[in-house]
């Protein structure tokens, strides 16, 4: 999961995230609640393919994408 | 059509709309409504010559919202109203009072409430001087009494407005926004909307300003908002004594109702009887100043377009209650000269009874 | 390809769980940083869930009073006409106190772009019935479900600003990655009317509103895309390249 960022603690767990993510890469933490008092979004299997589509339907800003080739 | 030094016969109201202009307000939005269309009429043309901007707005709401606007961003900025209308602006004063942003209102009198009229009135004192607008706020409040003091409190209702950081209003009425009068007019003077360190341009490279209630990012605010207004009403009290030292009575008035009772003093003069006037030209701050040692036997006689006592009731206060505060009011029945020297006459003659007594 | 919060989004922002305004204020900051016009933009904030963006979007701005957000906008732009002028506004401040702010400020084909979000209730506000709730919905005011009989029908504002000559008018919605890059590329559109001064462009989006209308987040866009979008069609409907 290479350039995948994920700031936990601006997620409000509304899984729009988990639901659109093309390869059932992320899913909700069941080991952490963050400062908001909700279980953030994790990583919970690899396959991360970078396209960003996470970081288009979160309304919170959670993640973060470097991609490895450098643009 | 420059304006030299010289006197010009001019209509109160369009003298209103040339010193704004001539005081840098490069911004108006208004809305039609008698009796102060002709500023609209005025800037409509006047405006674009100085490359200012005119907008007749969808309504006086949409009027006080774009002044807000312009305020933000550095400009000095005007609308005008009368009765129904400026009771429209009254949401959106409270809010730019509340961002400290300067702006000039004309509060052009009429006649009434509901419809009202067209005709003079001054029944709108309360709330022109009390705040029409919810929340800790006060406005400062110009009375002009003839089309010269028109224009010159407007230029100074900008100065006033940039230097407190807080909206003015000026306030005359059908009368004196009708006649026509001469006035030499203030010289034309430049105003930079960029110079205000509140201006609004863009953040460019370094952090946002805001424009909201002063109060989200002030820590001690109410203590603040409480000094801000004291600190106004210590230094900004303006009026006019004519022939109170002596003065066994002593009239109270402003803007039009001021002029009969110059007339009315210099009569009883004429007649033995010892009559003064103060003639409040700050309305906020009123100016206690001016009835602080002043101890007439017969008391005070307010004379006002108002039925209800309005501004009486501010004298009553200035004596701090220890005085007799007559009153003569008006409404659709308008009082003259004589009127007043009637009154004077009952007062001197003990038939009359006072709104405030000691 | 980079994907991070816009700097101007310098705060996380303060809406409920799954609210739409999050991505609205989102695609606006990357079209703005993108554009460059961040530098210059000068924003009028309604009263409502936008009344949370002075704290979070870092843009020059002023809090306008409830429903004159348009006004306060013509304001600024003809002021200065230099910088990107545009107001954020609900369906309650847009459409119901403030209509006929955003009418004329549309009728004067003003240079100014206004992002109005839809979510079909007043959201600050603890879910009122708004001009956009739909026929039947049921909202804390319209408990038995909003009765067009007597409340009228909801209010698509888009076909009256068809009547008059404006330079742009689309409506998005964020129902899914592609209906999101389509709003953006709307709101972009809308921003490039004013900058080749081509007037009064406008933007509405469907935005879900899971606290008031007691749905989880998931199955607020579905309710958009499935009830929603049948009353309040998604595209362009004005376009002044396409006038020529």
């Amino acid at each position: 999961m290479g350039g995948l960022t994920i700031h936990q603690d601006r997620c409000k767990a509304c899984g729009f995230c988990i639901h659109f993510c093309p390869r059932q890469v992320l899913g909700a933490s069941k080991t952490t609640i963050n400062g908001k008092g909700f279980a953030p979004v994790e990583a919970v299997r690899g396959g991360c393919i970078e396209c960003g589509v996470c970081h288009t339907v979160c309304p919170d800003c959670v993640f973060e994408l470097d991609t490895t080739d450098a643009d | 059509m420059g304006y030299g030094m010289a006197k010009v016969l001019m209509k109160g109201a369009e003298a209103i709309a040339e010193a704004a202009v001539r005081a840098g307000c490069r911004f108006f939005g208004g809305y039609p409504i008698t009796p102060q269309s002709e500023i609209l009429e005025y800037l409509s043309w006047r405006m674009p010559e100085v490359g200012g901007t005119f907008v007749q707005c969808e309504s006086e709401i949409s009027g006080i919202s774009m002044v807000y606007g312009a305020a933000a961003c550095g400009m000095r900025a005007m609308t005008s109203s009368s009765g129904p209308g400026f009771s429209l602006l009254q949401e959106g004063i409270s809010y730019i009072a509340s961002a400290e942003l300067p702006c000039v209102i004309a509060n052009i009198q009429r006649y009434g409430s509901g419809l009202g009229d067209i005709f003079v009135g001054q029944s709108d004192y309360w709330q022109t001087v009390k705040n029409g607008g919810h929340g800790d706020y006060r406005t400062l409040v110009y009375a002009p009494n003839s089309v010269q003091e028109t224009a010159d409190l407007t230029q100074l209702s900008f100065e006033k407005a940039e230097e407190h950081r807080n909206p003015v209003i000026l306030l005359t009425d059908a009368s004196l926004s009708q006649m026509m009068e001469p006035a030499e007019l203030p010289e034309m003077c430049g105003h930079d909307p960029d110079v205000p360190a509140w201006a609004l341009k863009g953040k460019g490279d370094g952090t946002y300003k805001r424009h909201t209630s002063v109060m989200y990012s002030m820590a001690d605010y109410d203590s603040y908002i409480a000094e801000k207004y004291r600190k106004i009403e210590r230094s900004e009290q303006r009026w006019e004594s004519i022939e109170t030292d002596d003065a066994d009575l002593i009239l109270v008035a402003y803007g039009i109702s001021a002029r009969l009772c110059e007339e009315a003093v210099e009569i009883s003069r004429g007649n033995g009887k010892k009559v003064g006037l103060i003639r409040p030209i700050s309305l906020y701050p009123f100016p206690n100043d001016a009835f602080l040692d002043a101890c007439p036997r017969h008391g005070w006689l307010c004379v006002e377009m108002t039925m209800l006592a309005q501004m009486a009731q501010d004298v009553a206060i200035a004596c701090g209650m220890k005085q007799r505060v007559f009153d003569l009011g008006g409404g659709v029945g308008f009082f003259d000269t004589d009127t007043v020297l009637g009154a004077i006459e009952d007062i001197f003659s003990r038939r009359r009874k006072e709104v405030y007594g000691i | 390809m980079k994907c991070a919060r816009p700097k101007i989004l310098f705060a996380d922002n303060k809406y409920c769980p799954g609210c739409g305004h999050g991505i609205v204020n989102r695609l606006i900051a990357e079209i703005l940083e993108e554009s460059g016009d961040d530098k210059k933009a000068l924003a009028a904030f309604a009263v409502g869930c936008s009344s949370w963006m002075p704290d979070t979007f870092g843009v020059d701005c002023v809090q306008a009073q409830h429903g004159r957000a348009a006004a306060v906008a013509c304001g600024m732009k003809r002021s200065r006409p230099e910088c990107t002028v545009f107001a954020y506004q609900g369906d309650g401040d847009a459409l119901a106190i403030g209509l006929s702010e955003t009418m004329w400020a549309a009728i004067r084909n003003e240079n100014i772009t206004v992002i109005f979000v839809n979510n079909g209730n007043f959201g600050m506000t603890g879910g009122q019935m708004a001009p956009t709730t739909l026929a039947g919905q049921i909202t804390t005011t319209s408990p038995g479900g909003r009765d067009p009989a007597t409340t009228g029908y909801p209010l698509n504002v888009i076909e009256m600003m068809r009547t008059v000559d404006v330079a742009y008018l689309a409506r998005g919605a964020l129902t899914d990655p592609a209906a999101i890059r389509k709003t953006k590329s709307y709101i972009g559109r809308a921003f490039e009317a004013q900058r080749t001064q081509a007037g009064y462009a406008f933007v509405e989006v469907l935005s879900p509103c899971p606290t008031n209308w007691k749905m989880t987040p998931l199955d607020s866009l579905t309710h958009i895309s499935k009830v929603v979008e049948a009353v309040y069609p998604l595209g362009e409907f004005a376009d002044w390249k396409m006038k020529k």
